[in-house]
């Protein structure tokens, strides 16, 4: 894996500045394609028929065209552009480029098959497709940083088998007449070797490209920036929170399966090529440098998206992830540092939950007291806590699997009570299945979240209400983690995690701190919790299952906690983020949905096993023998600096 | 390095019978039908260097997990200061004995700094909500751990590396940064389990070094070793275990010549030429 042999070659030979014509033709075409329309009736979501009027995934198309526009011109030396790509590295523009494509690609393919037919497609759309292509083709012939060889990757032979098989189970299936009880048998065999099939060829497929393309991962060092007043540089983060609270926005409100799509496309390619021209590092050391302004512009983006809002609808979305998210955050104390795999995460919450639901003053809740606000935090809090150290303290004396195992047992254990204590097969307590219904709204001090506040001349709904709320308990973790994790605490799980004889040598009683942690983060999905049952007025146990296809359960937990980074604050933010939207938005999966989850997983994992966001340790560790990252490191920032050898 | 190449001195005069730091009486460790340590008595003074020595599978690190809490022993008793030891490794680290591994077990993942500071754990007290808090206690607290850990890694020379990935030191260091994590604990007795395997023989020389440095710092150390030079140069008294029982103890002269020293490594007794045997290098 090493990339010591390196060179800058193009892919495609064209001679002179042709190259540079060319994408930049096809960067500017497929901008300009968002000024035509694409599709001449308006049955394809978005309404794409008008001329100089983008709606939809035609901004999408604009913004994919000018970004690569852009890194190209700051690539070529352009004066007041040359910011944008600091490490002036062209393969920033082909990925760009590449972004693009897919965006616009996705766009007309999705158009042509919604529709039935290309003749569904304008000037626009082929315009778009053209340029699109013609820019991704054009920046194959700049100079890319490149390996000097890489050698083609056969799969096993084996696995080809598949490809002569498939078909003649596929027509098996067809030749079976439907009535024949090895019929369904045939269909989903056959469906399974078509899936194989494909990902074996689409794999096959990627290694020939690599082979061809030869892309490297070298980075190029980051030149060190021009020294700016430190207002400008503050400044610059603000504007950069803007902007990323502008991105989130406009996910969030994405009303359509397809123009989330595109989002996902342009979101993943325009964060590569800005992170491989070298803008994102920069920025990246900015917030390093200023810790504070970096968090405080966090919140207030995180705080500003209710105003920017009209009604609940994407607010209820939003408040929701802040809860999953909030929850993954006190799940990676448990995972991400204290190395405890902790497969029944969810049950926390629920106990949270239904405690708050208990005291809410709720009429289905047998005990009829309604605790304010603070005394319904607080019990959900430490009952939950409570929670965590009765099912730690015998459970943690295992280690590793047989952890995950048994708490994998006790949260589905706390499910089914909750479904027992319904008065026939248990005490009633919970109502069973039915769950406690008509949680009352909060009231803070006066404040009834339930009714809609104005502050600063706009109106926030009950969901926006829930949202500050929320943000103010995921600020608390944050503060939680932030704080714990570096001490001497944290570093004592961070042992227990790395070696627990040696840590146990070292004088950490290994025992009491796997204790805390699972105490500690029990309460913070506590807290979580009890904010989560009144925000959805009615708390079922079957809200915290193992697995379904919906956030929040344990396994989309800790998958939130791995995909977005273990042992990090944003990672399970992120990833917290992305879990929540993508089946929400994408309900055209329908019954593929967990299916694309896995196959998603599956593919991340490989490509980035550290995570989206990863600590900086973990990346070290899993790219040990990739020779740039250190470099990257010494040459970005700060952290961990390599200055002393 | 604080320590130089220079030749190693010859071991300072075993000084006056110190005050017992470390008392083992009678310890005992089975394992079913098999007895590891028989009945192994010894003890350590104040500012002593104890060498234990023997063949491979000899129960020395067994003997040694005895001693660290890791094991509860079958029979025996030991006494650390007049008391005796809890069977809990962190109790013990807390009572003032600090250890190394036979094979490398420094938190890989952690840096340098962490890593020792990790060491500081028992002699700290901020718990989870000074940690969130943060008021000036915890910040005194977390700066002297810093500090502390830095002098230690000035100490054994890897101050220049406080920030490296502990995983990515080469493999001296790593013994080295084991020593100075344990030491962070501010122990009276340092357990070393074999602390030059793998060492080349300059390594082992620097390392030398090292030990009397850290006797100097007024802390005895046990130490285990297959390297009889560097056992011999640097002890004040060797114990040899054979097949779990402690065969002799005494000074260079009296383990050199015993013969059921030399059969043990040897087999036979050989004239004329001392046992030395450098099994790793």
């Amino acid at each position: 894996m090493t990339t010591s042999t390196t060179e800058t070659t193009p892919v495609i030979a064209l001679p002179g500045r042709t190259a540079a014509l060319l994408t930049g033709l096809g960067a500017a075409a497929t901008a300009g394609s968002a000024l035509m329309p694409w599709t001449w009736t308006s049955e394809y979501p978005g309404d794409l028929t008008f001329y100089g009027s983008p709606a939809g995934l035609q901004w999408l198309a604009l913004t994919a065209g000018l970004v690569t526009l852009v890194l190209l011109l700051a690539t070529q030396g352009v004066p007041g552009l040359r910011w944008a790509a600091p490490r002036r590295s062209s393969n920033a523009v082909l990925l760009a480029a590449a972004g693009a494509v897919a965006v616009g690609w996705f766009s007309v393919i999705s158009i042509a098959t919604d529709l039935g037919g290309l003749a569904h497609l304008e000037p626009g759309g082929w315009v778009l497709a053209a340029g699109s292509l013609l820019a991704l083709a054009g920046s194959l012939g700049l100079p890319l940083d490149r390996r000097t060889a890489v050698p083609l990757r056969i799969l096993d032979r084996r696995l080809f088998l598949l490809v002569p098989i498939a078909p003649v189970v596929w027509f098996a299936t067809h030749a079976v007449p439907e009535d024949k009880p090895v019929a369904p048998v045939l269909t989903a065999l056959a469906g399974g070797l078509a899936i194989a099939t494909g990902g074996v060829l689409l794999v096959q497929l990627g290694h020939a490209a690599n082979s061809w393309l030869r892309l490297g991962t070298v980075n190029r060092p980051l030149p060190a920036p021009r020294a700016l007043p430190s207002w400008v540089e503050v400044a610059l983060i603000v504007v950069a929170f803007a902007i990323g609270l502008f991105a989130i926005t406009f996910g969030i409100d994405t009303e359509y399966g397809e123009l989330f799509t595109g989002y996902l496309l342009l979101a993943a390619s325009v964060v590569a090529s800005l992170g491989r021209s070298g803008l994102l590092p920069r920025l990246r050391a900015l917030t390093v440098k200023y810790q504070t302004v970096t968090t405080g512009a966090a919140f207030a983006a995180a705080a500003s998206f209710p105003f920017t809002q009209t009604s609940d609808q994407y607010t209820s979305v939003a408040t929701n992830i802040l809860i999953f998210a909030t929850v993954a955050l006190g799940l990676n104390i448990v995972v991400g540092l204290a190395g405890l795999l902790d497969l029944g995460y969810v049950a926390f919450l629920g106990v949270g939950a239904y405690s708050a639901a208990l005291v809410s003053g709720s009429p289905a809740s047998p005990i009829h007291v309604q605790f304010p606000f603070w005394g319904a935090v607080l019990t959900g809090a430490v009952v939950s806590m409570v929670f965590g150290v009765v099912i730690g303290a015998p459970t943690l004396r295992l280690r590793g699997d047989y952890l995950a195992i048994v708490t994998l047992g006790f949260g589905e254990i706390f499910r089914i009570t909750m479904l027992n204590l319904n008065g026939t097969t248990g005490p009633k307590i919970t109502n069973g299945s039915n769950g406690i219904p008509r949680i009352p709204d909060l009231e803070i001090l006066g404040w009834n979240l339930g009714k809609p506040t104005t502050i600063f001349g706009f109106e926030l709904g009950r969901f926006s209400n829930y949202y500050l709320l929320m943000l103010l308990v995921t600020a608390v973790v944050v503060l939680v983690f932030a704080r714990v994790g570096n001490s001497r605490i944290g570093r004592a799980w961070v042992a227990i995690r790395e070696d627990e004889t040696a840590a146990e040598a070292m004088g950490i009683n290994g025992f009491r701190l796997k204790l805390l942690a699972f105490a500690l983060g029990a309460c913070l999905a506590g807290l979580a919790g009890t904010v989560q049952a009144h925000v959805s007025y009615t708390v079922t146990p079957d809200q915290y299952t193992f697995a379904e296809a919906l956030p929040p359960n344990s396994a989309f937990l800790l998958a939130a906690v791995i995909l977005g980074g273990m042992g990090t604050i944003s990672g399970p933010l992120a990833g917290a983020t992305l879990l929540f939207l993508i089946p929400k938005k994408l309900e055209f999966l329908a019954d593929y949905q967990l299916l694309a989850f896995g196959i998603a997983l599956i593919v991340l994992m490989r490509v980035r096993p550290e995570g989206l966001i990863p600590n900086r340790r973990r990346q070290l560790e899993f790219h040990e023998a990739d020779a740039d990252i250190p470099a990257q490191a010494t040459g970005d920032t700060v952290a961990l600096s390599k200055a002393g050898a | 390095m604080t320590t130089t190449d220079a030749p190693a001195p010859t071991p300072a005069p075993a000084p006056a019978p110190a005050e017992t730091l470390l008392d083992v009486s009678g310890v005992t460790m089975r394992f079913g039908g098999l007895t590891a340590v028989n009945n192994v008595s010894l003890t350590v003074g104040r500012g002593e260097i104890i060498g234990l020595i023997g063949p491979n599978g000899a129960g020395k690190t067994t003997f040694f997990n005895c001693l660290t809490g890791l094991y509860v022993p079958t029979e025996g008793t030991v006494t650390y200061q007049g008391t005796v030891l809890p069977p809990k490794p962190h109790l013990v680290t807390q009572a003032g004995i600090a250890r190394t591994f036979q094979n490398i077990r420094l938190f890989a993942n952690m840096t340098v700094l962490e890593n020792v500071q990790v060491g500081r754990h028992s002699r700290m007290h901020q718990g989870l909500l000074s940690a969130v808090l943060r008021g000036p206690g915890y910040r005194r607290s977390e700066q002297e751990s810093r500090d502390r850990a830095m002098e230690l890694l000035e100490f054994t020379g890897l101050a220049g590396k406080a920030e490296h990935l502990a995983r990515n030191l080469p493999y001296g260091e790593q013994r080295k940064l084991e020593i100075a994590r344990a030491l962070a604990s501010d122990p009276g007795l340092l357990l070393l389990d074999e602390p030059t395997a793998g060492m080349n023989p300059q390594e082992t020389r620097a390392a030398e070094e090292l030990v009397f440095a850290i006797r100097d710092r007024g802390v005895s150390v046990l130490v285990i070793e297959h390297d009889m030079r560097f056992i011999f140069n640097l002890c004040d008294r060797t114990a040899v275990l054979v097949q779990g029982q402690k065969i002799v103890e005494g000074d260079r002269e009296t383990v050199q010549n015993d013969e059921r020293v030399i059969t043990a490594y040897l087999g036979a007794p050989l004239e004329g030429t001392a046992p030395v045997t450098e099994t790793d290098q």
